[in-house]
C-alpha cells in the first residue's frame, strides 16, 4: 500500500485536498448562479450543471479517502452520482414545465404552444396510448 | 412472452450490481442475494416496464456514454464560467427539437442527456411527443444547436435502443 510510506500519505492527502477544493468551488458557483442569473429558466442551469461536477469531485475524494484507509475498496459513492444524474434532469424538467404553465417571466420568448394549458389536455386525451402515436 | 421467468435480461445484472454497490461488499452471499433481487424485482414491476429493453449495439452505447461524460465535464466548466462572467454574457433562448425517437426510454434518455450537457435544459415535451422544447443558456445559432443535439445525442440513442 502507498499509504504505509510517509511521503505517499502526504501525496494522497494533497490529492484529497485538491479534489475537495474543486468540488466546493463548483458547488459554490452553482449556488451563486441562483442569485446571479436573470430569469427562472436560466437559474435552472446552475443546479443541473455546475453542481454535478462539484458533487462528483467530492465523491471521488470520498472514494479515495475510504479506499486508502486499508478496509478495502469503497465504491458505493458511485451510486450517489448515478442517482444524481437521473434525478437532477427530471426535477429540472418538471420545474420548467410548471414554470411554462404559470407563465413565469422569461428573458427569452417562450414557445407559444407550451404556454397553452389547454394544449396539454387536448393532446394527452388524444395521444394517451403510446402505441397509437407510433 | 408476457409471463416469462426473465422479463428483462438486462435489468437483472444491473440490479445485482447496484445491490453490491449498496452493501459495498463482494461476499458470495451478497452476490447471490443481488442476483435473486435482480431476478425478482423485474417480475414484480413488470407492469411498470411493458417494453423489453433491447441494446442493439453495445459499443455504440459505450462510445455515447464516453461522449456524454466528457460533455458533462465541459458543460460544468462552461456554465460556471458563464455564471462568473455575469448575466450580460448570456443569451437565453428556447429552441424546438423535432424528435425522431418514439419509445419512452429513448425520449427520457435524450431529455436527461440534454439537461446534463452544455448550457441546455429540456423544458417541455409536446403531448404528441413530436418535439422537445429545450432552453439554452447561451444560444447564438438555434439551428446549429438543434442539429448538434440531433447528431451528437439523438442518433446514437436511436441506433442503440430503436434499431429498425
Amino acid at each position: 500500500m502507498i499509504t504505509n510510506l510517509g511521503c505517499g500519505l502526504n501525496m494522497i492527502d494533497f490529492m484529497l485536498a485538491i479534489l475537495i477544493l474543486i468540488g466546493a468551488a463548483f458547488t459554490f458557483v452553482g449556488s451563486l448562479g441562483l442569485a446571479r442569473l436573470e430569469d427562472f429558466y436560466s437559474r435552472l442551469h446552475g443546479p443541473t450543471k455546475a453542481t454535478t461536477l462539484g458533487v462528483g469531485a467530492l465523491l471521488i475524494a470520498s472514494v479515495l479517502y475510504f479506499s486508502t484507509r486499508g478496509e478495502g475498496l469503497s465504491l458505493h459513492e458511485i451510486l450517489v452520482t448515478l442517482f444524481l444524474f437521473i434525478t437532477a434532469p427530471v426535477s429540472a424538467h418538471l420545474l420548467s414545465k410548471a414554470a411554462l404553465h404559470l407563465r413565469v417571466h422569461s428573458v427569452a420568448r417562450p414557445p407559444a404552444e407550451a404556454e397553452d394549458p389547454i394544449a396539454d389536455q387536448r393532446g394527452s386525451s388524444a395521444a394517451h396510448p403510446p402505441e397509437q402515436a407510433s | 412472452m408476457k409471463h416469462s421467468l426473465l422479463p428483462h435480461p438486462i435489468l437483472t445484472p444491473v440490479l445485482a450490481l447496484i445491490w453490491l454497490l449498496l452493501v459495498n461488499s463482494l461476499a458470495p452471499g451478497q452476490i447471490f442475494l443481488g442476483l435473486l433481487l435482480g431476478w425478482a424485482i423485474p417480475i414484480f414491476t413488470l407492469r411498470f416496464w411493458p417494453e423489453r429493453v433491447y441494446i442493439a449495439k453495445p459499443l455504440t452505447l459505450l462510445r455515447f456514454l464516453a461522449i456524454v461524460l466528457y460533455d458533462i465535464l465541459i458543460a460544468n466548466i462552461a456554465v460556471a464560467g458563464l455564471i462568473l462572467a455575469g448575466t450580460k454574457q448570456t443569451r437565453p433562448a428556447f429552441v424546438r427539437v423535432p424528435l425522431a425517437l418514439r419509445s419512452d426510454l429513448g425520449i427520457s434518455l435524450l431529455a436527461n442527456t440534454v439537461s446534463l450537457t452544455p448550457g441546455t435544459v429540456s423544458a417541455w415535451l409536446s403531448p404528441d411527443r413530436s418535439h422537445l422544447i429545450v432552453h439554452g443558456l447561451q444560444v447564438h445559432d438555434p439551428a446549429a444547436l438543434v442539429s448538434e443535439i440531433k447528431t451528437r445525442y439523438e442518433a446514437p440513442i436511436k441506433e442503440v435502443f430503436e434499431p429498425c
